[in-house]
């Protein structure tokens, strides 16, 4: 049994850095991949704009995918454009592009030299961190479309949605930044004018005692009042549910302290905590405006009109095409959908020759073949020509948003039951108890101290400990993975992510790459001559295992004759004076034993008549994923389904052995059923998968990773996402979610031993103003060290370990 | 000692400033975008010239 080399040496193209795994293209003394690159190369060449290439290296994007000119026709449309502008008077348009493919100084270069790609472009300005480029242009001159269809022929393709199309963009929210800054200004200004009083000024000076104390109390009112107010209308909310949440300590301690310090300074009798409260204040946003910063990296609130194309191509009575929007599909439309474009609604197919693509909605990797009549999906993607569908079902209907809204009910079980809140909850009335029992000890021995102790312990207790660490701790958490392209929802999902106990992959897509398909031969040995009939007969097909043998061997363009083809059996033509014969078993061999039910991966060959050998099928696994599974298996139960048949089974077995669960054949809901099944017996499911077939279980799983290859597309409502490249470091990822606790505990007890020594300070009825001063900020900077310090040095062990 | 007063007026005022300063900064929008400002620094404003280059 003789096996085919892989014969093809490695270039890289110049323009995106890829793998020419064609003959690579040779012009202007570059290599280049496709025809695509090529061109990006020409254009930018044309225009002397050739420093793109010298400010990073191959920093382009790949450009094989051919664009669809016609994709961006919507643009024309009056009341879409209306829509997605910015600004328009009598000659210039304005409006804001989202290009994800941005990712360098070069891209960020070449976007704001659009203006010498086409003269007709008034500017281009990018806002790197949110990859956008807002776009002057002279509407008489250039219409939208081609400003689009401009940028996406040098590669960057503005991906336009339906979510930007209908919301306002809403303004970025910088009342806390104010919050912060004001907090900022009272509490740096109070402790510098608080230093006198601390540091000996002259007792008898009591004029400009009281002038500090007045502008200290002046101070501490902005504080009070407007930085703190977000404290206030959370611990209000908890309260009108009935318990306290993490946010009534930080209330109780500010307004204690308030009202202590205002008696105190209106009374003449000391100077008050107005340094602590709003030292309190100022470090508890700051842990805030961390955490938000982190999650606002990622858009997690795209609903599934996000995935599905703004508009599609209508058919209308007379012939004529129509870009209609989304939301304006109706029953009995007829709407043509192209090669690589998603369809939009359920519907009939009425003409053309449909190859749909189903890998997110049943997982099967293997596009499949309708014929006129058949019902055809939506979420499937028509590779092949152009067909043309007549809608039975509005998209709201579809079924798998039925699938998906069904799901929104999990939503109510969503309850605080993480440690932190748990303790929060306690820790308030903790407080309170112990300084009403000191302030009963005190009024029955010395009853000048009671109303001090009472009042200084509320001051003390800092729950900011708790809050700051858990804080700071998540915060510095997710800012570690999405560094390595893990994203996470919030930091609730750590927690989750640290409890899970069962694991359970989707294959496709997921564990698999999802175009590329590893082939083997097996068979008599084939020379150049009869691989390249092969070649050329499998070009003429459509079939997906057809162009996957396209692919594997070397091109070729020989001449076919009498080209046939069997529909799920096989093809043949006449090539080169060979009767050349391709398809499955049973179709070459006449062979109608059944192999394992494997007929379906592979494909035989025969040349006049006589088999030859048989090309194999294997999903690609993706780099790194067996030893994954290996090393996860030890610690959880692992369970592996799939909406593709079995033909993987063994392999699979052999892969993860014998513990596993292998299912096969599962459609979306029986995936769903499966995570229901076992959240019923108590076990906490972290689900990873790709795309809306599987939207619903993880939207139903403790935890849901979507595992994508471009984090623009699929946010169907999981809890985080995962770039695919970084699956296989999943097991460090559960540890550092793991660790995370363990650190909040350890910063936990570091404050915990601060607020021992303070109360037991403050219950004496001794504390001075100075010493809480000293101890507040000196507690909030120490947590702050220990949460960053250990996540990120712990972080950066399991990480390295697991290399 | 008296002229503490005035120290201190002075002071509060030029920290006022500065805090003004800080919210307008905030507010139009200079802190938005903190990737693009260091890479368009470092582009070089070239000359344009009419000659085209390897001609292919």
């Amino acid at each position: 049994m003789a096996e085919l080399k892989n014969s093809q040496t490695r270039t890289l193209c110049f323009h995106c850095g890829e793998d020419c795994i064609h003959e690579p293209i040779l012009a202007y003394d570059h290599s280049f991949c496709c025809a695509g690159c090529k061109m990006v190369f020409e254009i930018l060449n044309r225009k002397g704009l050739c420093d793109y290439y010298a400010l990073n290296d191959q920093p382009g994007i790949n450009c094989k995918q051919k664009i669809n000119d016609e994709k961006f026709n919507f643009l024309d449309e009056e009341k879409i454009a209306a829509s997605l502008i910015d600004f328009k008077d009598e000659t210039k348009t304005r409006i804001c592009f989202y290009l994800p493919q941005m990712h360098c100084s070069s891209c960020l270069w070449l976007l704001e030299s659009l203006h010498k790609l086409n003269e007709h472009i008034v500017s281009c300005k990018v806002n790197f961190s949110k990859k956008e480029a807002d776009i002057i242009f002279l509407h008489q001159k250039i219409s939208l479309r081609e400003v689009a269809v401009l940028l996406a022929s040098v590669g960057y393709e503005p991906h336009i949605s339906l979510n930007d199309a209908n919301k306002q963009k809403a303004p970025v929210d910088k009342t806390r930044i104010y919050k912060v800054g004001v907090a900022g200004f009272c509490f740096a200004n109070i402790m510098l004018f608080s230093f006198p009083e601390y540091l000996g000024i002259d007792e008898k000076e009591t004029q400009l005692l009281l002038l500090f104390r007045c502008l200290n109390l002046l101070l501490s009112l902005p504080v009070f009042i407007y930085s703190a107010s977000e404290f206030y209308i959370s611990a209000w909310k908890s309260l009108q549910h009935k318990f306290l949440n993490i946010d009534a300590p930080i209330v109780l301690a500010v307004w204690v302290t308030f009202g202590r310090s205002l008696y105190e300074v209106v009374t003449g009798s000391g100077s008050g905590y107005l340094d602590s409260m709003t030292g309190i204040v100022f470090f508890m946003l700051i842990g805030r405006v961390l955490q938000r910063r982190t999650y606002d990296r990622l858009n997690f609130e795209r609903d599934y009109t996000s995935y599905f194309p703004v508009s599609v191509t209508k058919v209308e009575k007379d012939g004529v095409h129509q870009p209609i929007a989304l939301p304006q599909i109706q029953l009995d439309d007829t709407l043509l959908i192209h090669n690589e474009e998603l369809i939009p609604a359920d519907g009939i197919l009425t003409k053309g020759k449909a190859l749909i693509d189903y890998s997110f909605v049943t997982g099967e990797s293997i596009p499949v073949l309708k014929e006129t009549g058949e019902i055809v999906y939506a979420g499937g993607k028509q590779t092949g020509t152009n067909i043309e569908i007549l809608v039975i079902k509005e998209p709201a209907q579809s079924y798998l948003t039925k699938l998906w809204n069904k799901k929104d009910r999990k939503e109510l079980h969503e309850n605080e039951s993480s440690f932190v809140h748990v303790l929060s909850r306690y820790f308030t009335w903790f407080v309170i108890s112990i300084s009403l029992s000191a302030g009963i000890y005190w009024s029955i021995t010395d009853a000048s101290k009671a109303w001090d102790a009472v009042t200084a312990v509320m001051i003390v207790a800092c729950p900011c400990a708790l809050l700051l660490s858990n804080s700071f701790t998540n915060g510095n958490i997710l800012r570690i993975f999405s560094k390595h392209k893990l994203y996470l929802r919030n930091a609730e999902v750590i927690e989750k992510m640290a409890a899970g106990n069962v694991l359970v992959f989707d294959k496709t897509g997921t564990l698999t790459q999802t175009a590329y398909r590893d082939v083997s031969y097996k068979g008599q040995l084939l020379n150049s001559e009869i691989l390249a009939k092969i070649a050329t007969l499998a070009s003429q097909s459509l079939h997906p295992l057809s162009k996957a043998i396209v692919a594997y061997l070397p091109k070729s363009n020989l001449k076919v004759l009498a080209y046939k083809e069997h529909t799920g059996q096989g093809i043949e033509g006449i090539v080169g004076a060979d009767l050349i014969t391709m398809g499955s078993k049973k179709f070459i061999c006449g062979d109608t034993r059944e192999d394992n039910a494997i007929s379906f991966s592979e494909v035989y060959v025969a040349a006049e008549g006589k088999p030859l050998g048989k090309f194999s099928f294997r999903n690609h696994y993706r780099d790194k994923i067996p030893a994954l599974l290996q090393k996860l298996q030890k610690h959880y139960r692992v369970i592996v389904l799939s909406g593709d048949n079995d033909a993987e089974r063994n392999y699979l077995r052999t892969l993860l052995g014998d513990d596993t669960t292998l299912l096969f054949n599962q459609g979306p809901s029986d995936k769903l059923q499966m995570i229901e099944q076992l959240q019923s017996s108590g076990n906490r499911v972290i689900m990873l998968g790709d795309g809306l077939n599987d939207a619903g279980a993880l939207k139903q799983a403790d935890v849901g990773i979507a595992v994508t290859d471009d984090s623009n597309n699929f946010t169907p409502g999981s809890d985080a996402i995962m770039e695919a490249s970084v699956l296989h470091q999943l097991y460090a990822f559960i540890q550092i979610a793991k660790a995370n606790k363990k650190v909040v505990l350890a910063a936990f007890i570091v404050s915990v031993i601060y607020n021992i020594i303070g109360v037991s300070i403050a219950v004496t009825g001794n504390m001075s103003p100075m010493i809480a001063a000293i101890l507040m900020p000196a507690s909030s900077i120490s947590i702050v060290l220990i949460t960053f310090g250990l996540s990120s040095l712990i972080a950066r062990s399991i990480l390295k370990n697991d290399q | 000692m008296s002229v503490i007063i005035l120290l201190l007026a002075a002071s509060i005022l030029v920290a006022a400033g500065f805090l003004m300063a800080f919210i307008y900064s905030v507010k139009s929008g200079q802190y938005d975008d903190e990737q693009s400002p260091p890479l368009r620094m470092l582009f070089d404003n070239t000359v344009q010239n009419k000659t085209k280059e390897n001609e292919g």
